[in-house]
């Protein structure tokens, strides 16, 4: 495998960076010499004009420090960036580590989003690491092999790297310590060869252990919420009960009343109550008065939205997202008709670190601290909100307690609102502002409610001959930076994907959508368009396979000749699960298939019916995501994601009254818990394709494989999420 | 002023008897490895052990704490704590990681009582919050830790 380095395009950068100050006298360092886009070392980029951002740094400790294009919210790509960087640098894993890296799109841009802008989203971290990072890592071993070959006086051939041991056969070794300042005068080599795939030594290696461990199970492990600073205040903002809502007017008297309070302002978001201690900012708040202006608030409920959703799903006009041939005349010539609505409510992405930011002015800079899922974006909205240009603002990068979409928001809510608090306390002490639980649930941002309809015919061969998949809800992308990429026609791509690219081989067929205007604030949500859209496709075709009177799988492959992985990951988790065979005495079987942000995942669910009560025994889970880089990080997705996923679809919902959400705690929007996860067996499909991303694609069959093995349990079809909205008992 | 003693130090804070321990332990003290996930005992991210007993500190007085041995997941120490976080890091239990320490003390309270856990001991006692659900390893690591226990 040869491979050129990156030839980013020649553009003059926007801002200025800053110089990583990576010199010889701390080792070697590689990164991008911004003007040329070249890889380069910290040092021969002090010879070149414009500044330099380092990929990694090999210190005069010994450590290999990664900087990450992708942050790391649970999903393992601290770890999974590693294992690029160490597998071709031949580094030993116990001398790896990895920091956030920001301020640089060159360097960190998203090159699954095109490179031109840093974030991490759609599952797209791996494939936007995996060439880079591996180039990286070859060219600093070139460098070392060079360096030792100096050292030694001996040609580069011969001299082979081994678990971060550099050797020559005639007996003299060194560690990277050793070579690094040497190493990090050698000239960069043009192209770097990466190894061949059998030569891997951790890329695909099952008994890899996460980087993040140790520090997790210790309390070590620093997130937001953890950064303590000198004379930091915390803060808490009394946001609107309803969304629109702003501040009309308040009275702080009694909140400054509250010992430790020390500041109550206004920001554009709502009431800061700054104060020495979060208790204090609590009970600060809590005394705090304020009036509201709710003339442009939503003021509609569930109930509303569900009747105006419903009307939708009759009415003309509907965006088109794709359409082949004519389904409504392919319907209405079928022999048997199926129609099917399925509705969908908001759901809390309720991660377990809340909101959070510290924001303070430092030596002329302003530093923030947080999940910064898109830095590039937070740099800038942070250096507007505090009045300074984006150079002088410095990020760091956190390790986040879980995400799920909440942190990649484009108005950097949270962030903001810690700037804006630290200056509007005249920046007199460094501010961590925190949300509450309360304050993330009542806050919006879910994934948006939406109500589905199906109608398939079906010919006398009990084959589907026609299609239509109409989709009502909200636009995710309306009204952000991503709205110009994203939305076509009026179709947003995030509400109708996984549907709009069904992979059954049916002639005929229309999916379009209503995209309403709601005073809601909706996100992405984990898997976002699938969590609702393979709900509706896989429990549909489970509803036509048996008004076919076919076997739900057979009926699948019958339709998926050209899509073989599909078809590989389907017949995978079928052969392991035992399908066609009879399931436990008092269980039965469901399986679904979603290909998502190009990662395949077919689940089958072995459930049981007591009382009313679902209960989720086993999911036998096949998954193909291209080259497999950390299998148990992979296995470790498909569980969580499918625990993510059960939690919702069993439970989870977040309902309005007049425009006020109902749901403010766990105890109100409850989520899995130990008792209900069932066992998840992962089964990885050996690829050599380019690898895909597993923090999502774990999501989307879950609920369909459920919802199927339910309706084989019990002959009821479940189309209104959540399942606990379905009396089951009288089933 | 209030005298809490945690893992084995005595801290003198400025705090409201009123003011959950979790606030005392992280904002007074400067322990920030016991997280905020609720504030209402609901998730068990700031659970620690007071006089060996594994509570919610989210909702548990500063004041009702004086006098007691708080233990948190900086201190926690002694077999079932080793064994806890040897079978943790093998099967890499963790993701996001937020919900961990909580985990652990739960785990570890739950080995010091009973050191061959079964499902249900496991289910009625491990019912801390896990938004990246990694229960399945969590259990297994329960599993685990009460083997390393006996070796």
């Amino acid at each position: 495998m040869l491979a050129t380095l990156p030839r980013t395009p020649l553009r003059p950068s926007r801002r200025g960076f800053l110089k990583s100050g990576a010199l010889a006298a701390v080792g070697l360092t590689l990164g991008i010499h911004v003007p040329t886009g070249r890889l380069t070392s910290a040092l021969a980029a002090e010879a070149l004009p414009g500044p330099f951002h380092g990929y990694l740094t090999i210190g005069l400790d010994g450590t290999v420090t990664v900087r990450a294009a992708h942050m790391d919210m649970g999903q393992g790509i601290y770890t999974g960036t590693a294992t690029l960087v160490a597998e071709e640098l031949d580094a030993d894993w116990a001398q790896m580590r990895v920091e956030g890296g920001w301020g640089n799109p060159k360097l960190f841009g998203n090159l699954a989003w095109g490179g031109e802008i840093q974030g991490t989203g759609g599952s797209t971290g791996t494939a936007s690491s995996f060439l880079r990072y591996r180039q990286a890592g070859a060219a600093a071993r070139a460098m070392l092999i060079e360096a030792a070959a100096r050292t030694w006086g001996v040609p580069t051939d011969g001299i082979t790297v081994e678990s971060g041991v550099v050797r020559h056969p005639h007996g003299k070794q060194a560690s990277f310590a050793e070579l690094a300042p040497k190493a990090a005068l050698m000239p960069v080599p043009a192209e770097v060869r990466l190894k061949d795939p059998s030569q891997w030594r951790y890329i695909g290696n099952p008994d890899l252990r996460r980087l993040d461990s140790v520090a997790k199970t210790s309390g070590t492990q620093a997130f937001t919420i953890d950064v303590r600073l000198p004379g930091m205040l915390t803060a808490v903002v009394a946001h609107p009960p309803r969304f629109g809502a702003t501040v009309a007017g308040f009275d702080a008297t009694a909140a400054h009343a509250v010992k430790g309070v020390v500041d109550v302002v206004q920001i554009p978001t709502g009431v800061a109550v700054v104060a020495e201690t979060t208790w204090a900012a609590l009970k600060g708040r809590e005394a705090l008065a304020v009036t509201w202006d709710e003339h442009a608030a939503e003021t509609r409920g569930t109930a509303e939205l569900t009747e105006l959703y419903r009307s939708l799903l009759d009415a003309d006009g509907a965006a088109v997202a794709r359409a082949e041939g004519d389904a409504a005349a392919a319907i209405a010539g079928a022999a048997k008709v199926v129609t099917a609505d399925y509705e969908f409510p908001y759901l809390a992405h309720a991660a377990l670190e809340p909101l959070d930011a510290v924001a303070r002015r430092h030596l002329g800079k302003i530093e923030v601290w947080g999940g910064h899922q898109m830095p590039d974006l937070y740099q800038y909205l942070a250096a507007q909100t505090a009045g300074v240009e984006p150079k002088d603002v410095v990020l760091h990068v956190m390790m986040t307690g879980g995400g799920f979409g909440r942190r990649a928001v484009t108005d950097g809510d949270v962030i903001v609102e810690a700037v804006a608090t630290a200056r509007a306390i005249g920046w007199k002490a460094p501010v961590k502002l925190l949300w509450t639980r309360e304050d993330d649930m009542k806050g919006g941002r879910y994934r948006p409610m939406y109500l589905h309809r199906l109608e398939a015919g079906l010919d006398a061969e009990g084959r589907i001959v026609g299609w239509r998949h109409r989709i009502v809800g909200q636009s995710i992308l309306r009204g952000t930076p991503f709205e110009g990429f994203l939305v076509q026609n009026g179709v947003d791509a995030t509400s109708v994907e996984g549907a709009s690219n069904l992979p059954y081989a049916i002639p005929d067929l229309v999916v379009d959508l209503h995209s309403p205007d709601v005073g809601v604030p909706v996100l992405w949500w984990r898997a976002v368009g699938s969590t609702h859209t393979a709900y509706a496709t896989e429990a549909f075709i489970d509803e036509l396979a048996e008004a076919a009177g076919q076997d739900p799988l057979a009926f699948r492959l019958a339709m998926l000749e050209g899509h073989p992985r599909h078809r590989a990951v389907l017949e995978l988790a079928a052969e392991r699960a035992g399908w066609g065979t009879p399931p436990p005495e008092g269980r039965a079987r469901g399986i679904a298939v979603a290909e998502s942000f190009g990662s395949y995942v077919a689940q089958v669910a072995e459930v049981s019916v007591e009382g009313g009560t679902v209960r989720v025994h086993r999911v036998v889970c096949a998954v193909d995501c291209g080259v497999a880089v950390n299998p148990d990080v992979i296995k470790a997705q498909m569980e969580g994601g499918i625990g993510f996923g059960l939690g919702a679809i069993l439970k989870g919902q977040i309902t309005l009254d007049a425009g006020r959400v109902e749901q403010g705690n766990f105890d109100g929007y409850p989520v899995l818990t130990i008792d209900e996860m069932p066992a998840v067996e992962v089964h990885i499909v050996a690829s050599m394709e380019p690898p895909t991303g597993v923090g999502e694609p774990g999501v989307p069959p879950i609920g369909p494989a459920v919802a199927n093995a339910v309706a084989a349990a019990t002959g009821k079809r479940i189309r209104v999420l959540p399942f606990s909205r379905n009396d089951l008992a009288s089933a | 002023m209030l005298t809490l003693t945690i893992n084995g130090v005595a801290h003198e804070v400025d705090a409201d008897p009123d003011m959950p321990l979790l606030w005392a332990i992280r904002d007074l003290a400067g322990l920030t490895g016991t997280k905020y996930g609720c504030g209402a005992a609901l998730c068990g991210a700031c659970t620690v052990h007071v006089d060996g007993e594994p509570v919610r500190s989210c909702v548990m007085p500063v004041s009702a704490a004086v006098g007691s041995a708080i233990t948190t997941i900086e201190g926690v120490d002694g077999p079932a704590a080793r064994a806890v976080r040897a079978a943790w890091e093998k099967l890499d239990v963790v993701q996001c990681g937020y919900c961990q320490p909580g985990q652990v003390m739960a785990a570890v309270a739950l080995l010091q009582a009973t050191p061959r856990p079964t499902e249900a001991d496991i289910d009625s006692a491990m019912t801390n919050i896990c938004r990246c659900a990694t229960y399945q390893r969590i259990r297994a690591a329960v599993h685990e830790a009460a083997r390393l226990m006996e070796t």
